[in-house]
């Protein structure tokens, strides 16, 4: 008994760590989503190049690992604003094909570009000391790295929801996802918080990509193998919801942990099944709006 | 002014009727890209591997088209039926032995398309986002399975060593594919003849509705759950059969059929060729995988990039297709001679 307590809780730990950083990588997806409507392939790109500028920061720079976090971040936020003005707003209107096609284009030509500065071997960055080994919590010790990810976690879903539920911009944000001609008719300027919720979104998946480092090495193919996953985690959650975002990310997180255990040829094929089941009696997801 | 009216009318009517009556009829440069094709069996006879490849993934595209491009519904999961071809074909032999050919790629365009109908009567409740998801999640499923039982499936090391008989039990496959050559390229003639009649049927016009306005056809009685899981269904089988094929060709398969690359692949040659005109599939198919042999020979990092920045330049300018810029300038050429 007392050993099957010992797997529960490093499985569960594991898995929440995942969750975090599940949830930090998809909200922004979430949450653009649902306010345009919009399929964006090109998110797990994003991810992958905050991902590599925290690898530049940290290795050539020598930079620490937590400003070079914060860095690459606001790096990628500033940086998404050109494309989704230039690029993303064209089409709106447009069909989910068409938005697919352009996001996965974009999503190509960034793992392209990323092969040929940085090449397609596994990065990884080096850590502080108070970073590397175990955090001893009491009761036992944990591996310190995912115990920092799920403290950041916390944190960042702290401030969403208090910048969600409290704040006046977030109150328009769930205005415009609610209804968007209406919340326009009120006079909130859904373009404008659209291009802020999108680098926003690119900002934290920028963070997640450098957070996912340590956890699951960095390749370029990044941008594509983990895109299916946030995908996931926002289709399983519902589109624009917070709170759908975290649950799907702590189902999806703890599950596939804990089934990468128990069955550990079974690869992530605990997900697909999860994602098959949610959606076919939930069609907009756990929170989502039929 | 009336009568004039009148006539004009009429023969708006009836240029519309026998457009309706004509537009199935064979045009000339419909025999081009035959044409091409056997002629490239003369130029290139050394290159007739890479040439039934490129004939399968026209076939796949072209079952890509039925469901994208007539019915439009958008997945990145095609590869599931694909695969499930191909692994018909490869079990068939390692498990039973049956290595006769013919009859090897009508039971994988069977398998896909049945799996087809119980898959497609699941998703095609769904639209959007969700219905985009369960496409991917269950190409992935398959994949995953095949990897668990990899003792069966022979995982990603693949089924190597398949061989096959002769075609009708005289001609031979020889070193040079070139009898392999001349069976895919029969087979796709007759899987397009299948398509192209169709697309011009009322079920096809039926599907065209249901892409442009699902409510209309909802209210005018149009069954829009059972047309979209039969067209689904043929689609399946189609990539099922190139699937086979494509198995049959290279005499080996292994679990990367299912990936999602191979997904968005056939997707992006369907859209460079151009959606919803049948020889989209043939143009597209084969200029992506001439591209893709020349410049991922000299670097794969620069042709991937290649091909991203030409699928936001196709959104953006070219939305039709390449042979929809073609059309367009058909359409200048004549209205400058008239």
């Amino acid at each position: 008994m007392p050993q099957f307590a010992t797997i529960a809780i490093s499985v569960l730990f594991d898995g929440l760590a995942y969750a975090m950083f599940l949830f930090i990588t998809s909200v922004g997806l979430s949450i653009t989503m649902g306010l345009m409507g919009f399929v964006n392939l090109a998110h797990g790109a994003f991810a992958m190049a905050g991902g590599y500028i925290v690898v530049s920061l940290t290795r050539s720079l020598g930079i620490d690992i937590v400003p070079s976090l914060i860095i690459s971040s606001v790096l990628i936020a500033l940086v998404s604003i050109p494309f989704e003005r230039g690029l993303y707003r064209r089409l709106y209107k447009a069909t989910d094909l068409e938005q697919v096609l352009l996001t996965i284009g974009l999503a190509f030509m960034a793992i392209a570009a990323f092969t040929y500065f940085y090449g397609p071997i596994p990065k990884s960055v080096p850590l502080p000391p108070w970073l590397q080994g175990d955090v001893n919590l009491g009761f036992r010790a944990f591996p310190a790295y995912r115990a920092f990810v799920i403290a950041l976690g916390v944190v960042l879903i702290a401030v969403l929801w208090y910048a969600f539920e409290k704040t006046n911009i977030g109150a328009k944000i769930r205005a415009a996802v609610d209804n968007r001609r209406m919340a326009e008719s009120v006079g909130i300027n859904v373009d404008r918080l659209f291009t802020l919720t999108f680098a926003l979104g690119s900002g934290l998946a920028a963070l997640g990509g450098g957070l996912a480092i340590q956890l699951f090495g960095l390749t370029p193919s990044f941008a594509v193998l983990y895109l299916v996953l946030f995908l996931i985690v926002v289709a399983v959650g519902g589109l624009g919801s917070l709170k759908g975002t975290l649950v799907a990310a702590l189902v999806i997180g703890i599950i596939d942990t804990g089934g990468k255990y128990a069955y550990p040829q079974a690869g992530n094929f605990f997900i697909y099944m999860i994602t098959v089941i949610v959606l076919l009696i939930r069609p907009a997801g756990f929170y989502g709006r039929e | 002014m009336a009568a004039s009216e009148t006539r004009t009318m009429q023969t708006a009517r009836e240029r519309a009727a026998e457009y309706l009556v004509r537009r199935h009829y064979f045009v000339w440069p419909e025999a081009l890209p035959w044409v091409i094709a056997v002629a490239c069996f003369f130029i290139f006879p050394d290159r007739m591997t890479f040439g039934s490849q490129v004939l399968i993934m026209v076939m796949f595209a072209l079952s890509l088209d039925l469901i994208l491009g007539y019915a439009g519904i958008v997945t990145l999961g095609h590869a599931a039926f694909f695969g499930i071809g191909a692994y018909t074909v490869a079990l068939g032999f390692t498990r039973l032995g049956w290595s006769e050919p013919i009859s090897g790629i009508i039971a994988g365009g069977v398998l896909a398309g049945l799996v087809g109908i119980a898959v497609g009567w699941f998703m095609l409740r769904y639209r959007a986002l969700t219905l985009l998801m369960l496409t991917i999640a269950f190409a992935a499923m398959l994949q995953e399975a095949g990897n668990i039982r990899s003792d069966f499936s022979g995982g990603y090391d693949g089924l190597p060593g398949l061989s096959f008989d002769p075609l009708f039990g005289t001609f031979d496959y020889d070193l040079y594919g070139h009898t392999n050559y001349w069976y895919v390229l029969i087979v796709l003639a007759i899987v397009f003849f299948v398509v192209r009649r169709i697309v011009y049927s009322p079920f096809g016009q039926a599907l065209t509705g249901i892409r442009e306005n699902v409510r209309r056809m909802h209210a005018i009685g149009s069954p829009v759950h059972r047309r979209l899981v039969t067209v689904y269904a043929i689609s399946a089988a189609i990539a099922g059969i190139a699937g086979g094929l494509f198995t049959q060709t290279n005499a080996y398969v292994t679990l990367t059929v299912f990936d999602f690359d191979i997904s968005a692949k056939v997707m992006v040659m369907l859209i460079l060729g151009g959606t919803g005109r049948l020889y989209g599939a043939f143009l597209g198919a084969a200029v992506y995988m001439i591209m893709e042999d020349k410049l991922s020979k000299m670097s794969p990092a620069f042709w991937q990039f290649g091909i991203g920045l030409l699928l936001v330049l196709v959104v953006m300018f070219a939305r039709r297709g390449l042979l929809g810029i073609a059309e367009d300038w058909a359409r200048k050429f004549k209205r400058g001679r008239a």
